[in-house]
């Protein structure tokens, strides 16, 4: 040992090289680094509908817009319908963390019956929000369009904006629609997994961090739409 | 070179242990309780006048952000990988907390502005 100069020994740190210093596989920080830019991109839409709000004298009160329950209750239940929603993205998430658990354990069957409910509670939750937009809709809210200012008057806690209502509706559309889209994609992504998982892929390749990796996408979805529900639905 | 690969496998494994389904339960509880709590403040405390709504929606937001830590740091795992990259995923927020108040003081601007003219 004492023969080799300082300069020669090997090095062994973390950041020598030869390794990945966060013992990370290279997917999965491609995945969180993909969730950074898109934490960013959420941020910019809230923040811009945070800046609107923060302008406007009035803004339309959420808790008379959305008190319905589509099919059940067509006024007096504020948040309700919401709080469903939030509720069936909660257990989905903890259904995906279940899956990932199973998946270190390399138990297929349990990957499987835990991605099962994942995917259904998540198509459940875009039913959800289909029933919301339709009824949003029927109240004559969409892109570029707003209720008329006597019907308007029902909505708003103090007095009428036109402009205020008009980007309400936009920045709703937009910002759930964007939300909804990603709901779309990891339901999709969920049974492309689930699939592979039925085939054996993952038994075969030794490791299921694939399923990891959707996990991390599907938790960000459910952590993106925390934040819808606080700053659409509760301020 | 083979070596490499098996250290980043060997560690992946090890490093999640410390979530197990009890574990998982319990943050799941502690989500659904803070949420019920949302509801009580949006229901109960504001329309009956027990808390104004400016304390409510900052109730709200530290609410929000304490329902982030539980998804971010166990759901995702990321209380249990390594500080860097811990330390890269989250110190870039702080560009986007001088976005929101950038935004928040124009648009606070643009409201006194519309309110004298």
């Amino acid at each position: 040992m004492n023969a080799v100069s300082q300069l020669d020994q090997v090095k062994t740190g973390p950041w020598n090289g030869g390794r990945s210093p966060w013992s990370v596989e290279y997917g999965k920080i491609m995945m969180w680094f993909f969730l950074l830019s898109d934490a960013f991109t959420f941020s910019s839409l809230l923040i811009y509908y945070g800046a609107q709000r923060f302008s406007k004298l009035t803004w339309p009160d959420p808790d008379l817009v959305f008190q319905s329950i589509p099919g059940i209750k067509d006024t007096g239940a504020p948040l309700v319908f919401v709080g469903i929603m939030t509720f069936i993205l909660i257990l989905s998430s903890v259904t995906m963390v279940m899956a990932v658990e199973a998946g270190h354990r390399r138990s297929k069957k349990e990957v499987i019956a835990w991605l099962i409910p994942t995917i259904v509670l998540g198509f459940m939750f875009l039913g959800c929000q289909a029933l919301e937009w339709t009824h949003l809709h029927h109240e004559g809210f969409w892109w570029g369009t707003i209720p008329s200012a006597e019907e308007l008057k029902h909505l708003f806690d103090g007095p009428v904006s036109l402009v205020a209502a008009q980007q309400f509706a936009n920045l709703f559309f937009t910002i759930t629609g964007f939300h909804g889209f990603h709901v779309f994609s990891g339901v999709m992504i969920n049974v492309i997994i689930l699939i592979m998982t039925i085939n054996g892929t993952f038994e075969k390749r030794g490791h299921y961090l694939m399923v990891e990796k959707v996990g991390l996408y599907w938790h960000f979805v459910d952590l993106v739409w925390v934040f819808v529900f606080t700053f659409f639905y509760l301020v | 070179m083979s070596d490499h690969s098996h250290t980043t496998e060997g560690h992946e494994h090890g490093e999640h242990a410390g979530l197990d389904k009890a574990k998982i339960w319990k943050v799941a509880g502690i989500l659904t309780l803070i949420t019920a709590i949302e509801f009580i403040i949006a229901l109960w405390a504001i329309p009956g006048h027990h808390i104004p709504q400016h304390v409510g929606n900052y109730i709200y937001i530290a609410l929000t952000l304490v329902k982030a830590f539980y998804i971010v740091a166990y759901f995702m795992h990321l209380k249990y990988e390594k500080l860097g990259l811990q330390l890269a995923l989250t110190v870039s927020f702080i560009f986007i907390g001088y976005f929101i108040v950038l935004m928040l003081i124009e648009g606070g601007f643009l409201n006194i502005h519309m309110m004298n003219h």
